[in-house]
C-alpha cells in the first residue's frame, strides 16, 4: 500500500525548489490522513493501556477489517468512475450464504464453492453494471435496487436460519495462519533475544522484506524523478515518511510473530492492494478510469469505451464483494440472513475519507485502504474502552463528515 | 466626469503564478471602459478579484467604488452595490422560464409566496428594455445564445446596476447577434450605466469603448482613449509586445492528392428522430490543404463533423468517408482515431478536456497505446512526449503536471490540440479552433494549422470568424441548414460571397 504511497507523490511535482511550507500545504491531504491514522492509534495506545497494540489485537485488527478493506479497492474504481455501489452489503451476505448452502446442504467441495461464488459475485456486478453502463440509469438507483434483491435472497436462500459451521479447509481462509517455513531455532533464538515466548520468523522477514523493498521502491522512483528534475518532497519528509511507514509495518509483523505469525487473509489483503493501486495507477485501464470519471464526454471523444468501463468496474466491484463475502463467511463460521448488513456504509465511508470525491475521478487506492484502518481502529479502540454503540455511531458520522469538509477546505483554499 | 471605480495596484497570486502584478484601472462614470489582453494576462482574474469572486484579503491593494472603499467577501457583497458581472459561461437555469431567471434569488414575493403577475409585468417591461421578444415564461433552453445573453443583462438592470461588467459577451455570438448586443451597451451607456466590457475582438472595441485598458502578462500596459482615436494596431501591439503586421501567418501551400473524401453524408437528430440534421453532405480534402466550412451556428458543421468522427453526434447516420481512396469504418471513436482521424472539439472545456487533470494525462489520454506496452503505462516516457507538445506548441505552464484548469483559454487549446496531434492523425477537423482565445495565441495556432498542413496533412477547420477562413483556408465550403450549399476557391472568397451563398439559398 505504500508502495502507491511513494509513487503518488513522487508524481505529484510541479516546482522544484519550493518552499517546506508550500510543499505541505499542497500535500496536506496525503500526510493528513497518515497523521490522523497515527495519532489515532497511539491516542488509543494510551486510553486502552496498551491493548491496542498486544498482538492478539492486531491480529482482531486485521481480520475484523478484512472483509472492508477488500470490498473499498472496488468500492474506489466504482467511485473514481463517478458511480456509486449501495448494494455490496447485500451482495457479500448473500454470497455468503450461496456458500453456506452449497457447502453445509449440497456438500460441494470448497474449491468449487469457492469458484461458483466468486463467479456468482462478477455475475451480479455485470448485472448491476450493465444497467448502468448501457442503459444509464443512475448507478444509485440500480443499486440500491439491488442492495434490497440480494437482501431478500439472501433470506430466501438461508430460509430465514443461520447456516453452519463450515468444513475446516474453508475458515482457513479467514482464521488461518501461514505457517513458518523458517527452522523453529530461528524463531527461538530471536524470542530468546526479545524475551517473547515466540517468535514466527516468517512473518518477521516478510515484514522487513516488505519495508526493505517498500524503501527501496520509493529511492528509484525518486532518484528517477531526480533524473526529470521534478523532485520537491524535501529530504528530510521524505526520510521520515519512509522511516515510519517502514517502521510501522516491521513492529506490525513482529507483533504478530509472536502471536500467531501472518494471516492469510492479510496475504490476500496485501496482495490484492498492491494489485489494485498498480493496477489504478500505472495501466492504461486504471488512468481511462480516472478519465470517465473526470470528465465522461471527453473520455467518449478521446476514444475510450467510457460504457465497458462502467460495466467493469461495477463487475470487479461485485467480484471483490463475492471474495469479502467468503472471507465474511468464514471468519463467522456460519451465514446469516443479516450478514453484511449496512456494510456498504462503512465501505463507502472508508473510500470518502481517504480522499475520493463523490463526483468521480479523484481518490486513491492507498487513501482508500488508510480510510479502512482509520475507521477499523476507532471500531476497534472505542470497543475496548467500552464506548457504546451509540457513541461510536455518532463519532464515525463525525469524523467522515470532518475528513471531506478538509478535503474541500484544502481545495478551496489552493483556489 | 467622476470616476466611478478605482482600482489601485491590484495584486493576485495563486500557487506558482502571479496573475495581477500591480494593476491600475479607472473607470469614469457613464463610459463604456474596455479591458484587452491576451489569455492569461489576466482580464478575468481582475474581474473576479473586482466583483467578490477572490474574496477581500486574498489579493493586495486597493478599491474604491463611488468615492468608497470597498472589499467585497463575496458577489453577493458587490451585486449589493450595484456591481454586476455577466460571466463567459452564461449563469442561468436552463428549466426555468425567463422571468424565473431574472427574479431568481430576488423573487417578487409576499412573505415567501411569489407574486407571478409582478414577477411577469417586470419582466416584460425588463425584456422591452434589452429588445428581446420573448413571453417571460419561456424556458431558457427553448432561446439560443444570443437571447440568453440579452435574458442575463435584463437580470443585471432588474438589480438597479450601476456598473455592468461583460466577459467576453460576444464569444458565442454571431455577427448579427453581436452588433445588437453592443447597440444594446450604447443604449444603456445613454441611460447611464457604466459597463465594463472584456473583448478579444477589436471592432467591437472600437465600436463602443470610450476608455481601453490594455493589461499584459498581469500588468496594465496602456490606458487609451477613444477621444484620441483609436488604432487596432496600437492595441494589437500593446497586447501582444509586439507588431503584428499580418494576423495571419503567410503560407504556401500546394494541396496533393486527395486524403479523405466524405460522400453522401446523411445524420439525424438524436432525440427527435424526425429531424434530418445533416443533408447529403460531400466534400474532399485533399493533403496539404486547409479546407475551411462557414456557416451560422446551428447549420450543422459541429454536427457534420461529430457525425463523421466516430458517430459522436447523431443517428441513423449513412454515408462514406474514404480516406486515401480506401474507405474507412469511422461507426466508433477508437475507430475513427485508428483510420486516422481527430475531432478538435469547440467546446475544449466539457468536451475537450479533464479540467482537474494534469496537461500530462490530458496530452496522452487519446493515445494512451503510445506510452504504455500491455496495457502498463511508461510514466517517464509520458513525461516526454508532454513534454515534448508543451515545447513544440509553446504551452506556457511551469511544468506539464500542472491541472489544466489552471491554463489560460489559449493554453488550454494548445493541450486539447496536443492531445489529437498525439494520436498522429491524416486529417484534423478543427472546430472553432481559436473561440475565445486572444489575438497572439490566435496566431500560434495558425502557425500550427500551416505546419500541419506542410507536413501533409488534411486540416478541415471550421469557424464563424469569416475573415478567419478566408485568412486561411485554400477553399472553403459553405453549410446552411444541414447541407453544403456552395464551395469557393481561396481566391474568390470574401465574407459578402459567402453570407450572400448562406442567405441565396
Amino acid at each position: 500500500m505504500a508502495l502507491a504511497q511513494s509513487d503518488d507523490i513522487a508524481e505529484k511535482q510541479s516546482d522544484s525548489g519550493k518552499s517546506v511550507r508550500e510543499y505541505l500545504s499542497s500535500h496536506l491531504r496525503e500526510y493528513g490522513l497518515l497523521f490522523a491514522l497515527i495519532a489515532i492509534m497511539v491516542f488509543f495506545q494510551v486510553v486502552t493501556d496498551g491493548t491496542l497494540l498486544r498482538a492478539v489485537n492486531i491480529t482482531n485488527l486485521l481480520l475484523q477489517n478484512s472483509y472492508i478493506i477488500i470490498m473499498a479497492l472496488g468500492m474506489l474504481v466504482v467511485i473514481v468512475s463517478g458511480n456509486i455501489d449501495l448494494s455490496v452489503g447485500s451482495v457479500m451476505g448473500f454470497i455468503g450464504a450461496l456458500a453456506a448452502v452449497m457447502m453445509v446442504h449440497f456438500d460441494q467441495p470448497m474449491y468449487v464453492t469457492v469458484v461458483v461464488c466468486l463467479i456468482t459475485g462478477a455475475l451480479i456486478g455485470a448485472a448491476q453494471g450493465y444497467w448502468v453502463a448501457y442503459w444509464k440509469i443512475p448507478s444509485f438507483i440500480v443499486t440500491l435496487a439491488g442492495m434490497l434483491v440480494f437482501r431478500g435472497l439472501s433470506l430466501w436462500l438461508l430460509e430465514g436460519q443461520s447456516v453452519g459451521p463450515f468444513p475446516r479447509e474453508f475458515q482457513v481462509i479467514a482464521n488461518g495462519f501461514v505457517p513458518d517455513i523458517f527452522p523453529p531455532v530461528i524463531g527461538e533464538t530471536i524470542a530468546g533475544i526479545f524475551a517473547e515466548r515466540q517468535v514466527n520468523t516468517l512473518a518477521l522477514a516478510a515484514g522487513i522484506l516488505a519495508a526493505a523493498s517498500l524503501v527501496w521502491i520509493g529511492l528509484r522512483q525518486r532518484a528517477r524523478n531526480r533524473a526529470y528534475g521534478i523532485v520537491d518532497e524535501p529530504r528530510g519528509f521524505f526520510i521520515a515518511r519512509n522511516a515510519i511507514v517502514a517502521a510501522a509495518i516491521i513492529f506490525i509483523t513482529y507483533k504478530l510473530s509472536t502471536f500467531r505469525g501472518l494471516p492469510n487473509v492479510l496475504i490476500t489483503m496485501g496482495v490484492l492492494t498492491v494489485v489494485y493501486a498498480f493496477l489504478t495507477q500505472n495501466t492504461t485501464i486504471g488512468r481511462r478510469v480516472y478519465a470517465l470519471g473526470g470528465n465522461e464526454k471527453a473520455a467518449k471523444l478521446s476514444g475510450i469505451k467510457t460504457e465497458r468501463l462502467t460495466f467493469l468496474a461495477f463487475m470487479n466491484m461485485g467480484f471483490l464483494a463475492a471474495a469479502a463475502g467468503l472471507v465474511f463467511a468464514a471468519r463467522l463460521n456460519t451465514a446469516t440472513p443479516k450478514a453484511g448488513f449496512a456494510l456498504e456504509l462503512d465501505v463507502i465511508a472508508a473510500v470518502f475519507i481517504g480522499g475520493a470525491s463523490m463526483s468521480g475521478g479523484v481518490g486513491r487506492i492507498i487513501g482508500a485502504v488508510v480510510g479502512a484502518f482509520l475507521m477499523g481502529v476507532l471500531n476497534n479502540g472505542m470497543s475496548i474502552m467500552g464506548i457504546g454503540i451509540d457513541y461510536q455511531q455518532m463519532i464515525k458520522g463525525l469524523v467522515l463528515l470532518a475528513a471531506v469538509v478538509f478535503d474541500v477546505y484544502n481545495k478551496r483554499k489552493q483556489g | 466626469m467622476t470616476t466611478l471605480l478605482e482600482m489601485r495596484e491590484i495584486t493576485k497570486e495563486f500557487p506558482g503564478v502571479r496573475a495581477l502584478d500591480r494593476v491600475s484601472i479607472a473607470v469614469k462614470q457613464g463610459e463604456i471602459h474596455a479591458i484587452c489582453g491576451e489569455n492569461g494576462a489576466g482580464k478575468s482574474t481582475l474581474m473576479k478579484v473586482l466583483s467578490g469572486v477572490y474574496p477581500t484579503g486574498s489579493y493586495e491593494g486597493e478599491m474604491t467604488f463611488e468615492g468608497e472603499p470597498i472589499a467585497f467577501r463575496d458577489i453577493s457583497d458587490s451585486e449589493a452595490r450595484g456591481i454586476i458581472i455577466i460571466h463567459q459561461e452564461l449563469a442561468l437555469v436552463p428549466q426555468l422560464s425567463i422571468a424565473e431567471n431574472i427574479f431568481l434569488g430576488n423573487e417578487r414575493a409576499k412573505r415567501g409566496v411569489i407574486d407571478w403577475r409582478e414577477t411577469n409585468t417586470r419582466t416584460e417591461e425588463l425584456l422591452a428594455k434589452v429588445g428581446l421578444k420573448e413571453p417571460p415564461t419561456t424556458k431558457v433552453d427553448a432561446i439560443g445564445v444570443g437571447k440568453q445573453q440579452l435574458v442575463e443583462i435584463a437580470k443585471a438592470l432588474s438589480k438597479d446596476v450601476k456598473l455592468l461588467i461583460l466577459d467576453e459577451p460576444t464569444a458565442a455570438l454571431q455577427e448579427n447577434d453581436s452588433r445588437k448586443l453592443l447597440d444594446l451597451m450604447l443604449e444603456l451607456k445613454a441611460q447611464g450605466v457604466t459597463c465594463i466590457i472584456i473583448s478579444h475582438k477589436l471592432g467591437e472595441v472600437r465600436y463602443v469603448a470610450d476608455t481601453v485598458t490594455v493589461i499584459r502578462d498581469g500588468m496594465t500596459v496602456s490606458t487609451l482613449d477613444a477621444s484620441e482615436g483609436l488604432s487596432e494596431d496600437r492595441i494589437v501591439r500593446d497586447m501582444v509586445g509586439r507588431d503584428m503586421t499580418h494576423r495571419f501567418p503567410e503560407h504556401h501551400r500546394k494541396p496533393a492528392e486527395v486524403l479523405m473524401e466524405v460522400s453522401g453524408w446523411n445524420a439525424w437528430h438524436p432525440q427527435h428522430a424526425e429531424r434530418q440534421v445533416i443533408k447529403n453532405a460531400s466534400f474532399t480534402v485533399r493533403r496539404g490543404e486547409v479546407v475551411g466550412i462557414a456557416g451560422v451556428m446551428g447549420s450543422g458543421r459541429t454536427e457534420l463533423a461529430m457525425s463523421i468522427f466516430g458517430q459522436s453526434y447523431g443517428r441513423n447516420i449513412s454515408g462514406e468517408v474514404k480516406l486515401g481512396g480506401k474507405p474507412v469504418d469511422v461507426s466508433s471513436v477508437d475507430k475513427a482515431i485508428h483510420a486516422g482521424i481527430s475531432y478538435v472539439t469547440e467546446d475544449r472545456k466539457s468536451l475537450g478536456l479533464v479540467l482537474d487533470e494534469t496537461i500530462r494525462f490530458n496530452t496522452t489520454l487519446a493515445h494512451l497505446e503510445g506510452v504504455s506496452s500491455g496495457g502498463i503505462l511508461n510514466r517517464n516516457e509520458e513525461t516526454r512526449v508532454a513534454e515534448r507538445y508543451r515545447d513544440a506548441l509553446n504551452i506556457r505552464t511551469p511544468s506539464v503536471f500542472q491541472k489544466t484548469i489552471n491554463l489560460s483559454g489559449g493554453n488550454q487549446q494548445k493541450v486539447v490540440l496536443a492531445k489529437w496531434l498525439n494520436t498522429a492523425p491524416e486529417v484534423l477537423i478543427l472546430d472553432e479552433p481559436t473561440r475565445g482565445i486572444d489575438v497572439g495565441a490566435k496566431y500560434e495556432i495558425y502557425t500550427i494549422i500551416n505546419e500541419l498542413a506542410a507536413e501533409g496533412k488534411g486540416v478541415v477547420m471550421i469557424s464563424s470568424e469569416m475573415p478567419e477562413l478566408i485568412g486561411m483556408c485554400d477553399r472553403i465550403y459553405v453549410m446552411n441548414e444541414g447541407a453544403l450549399v456552395g464551395e469557393l476557391a481561396a481566391g474568390e472568397a470574401s465574407q459578402e460571397k459567402i453570407m450572400s451563398l448562406i442567405v441565396n439559398e
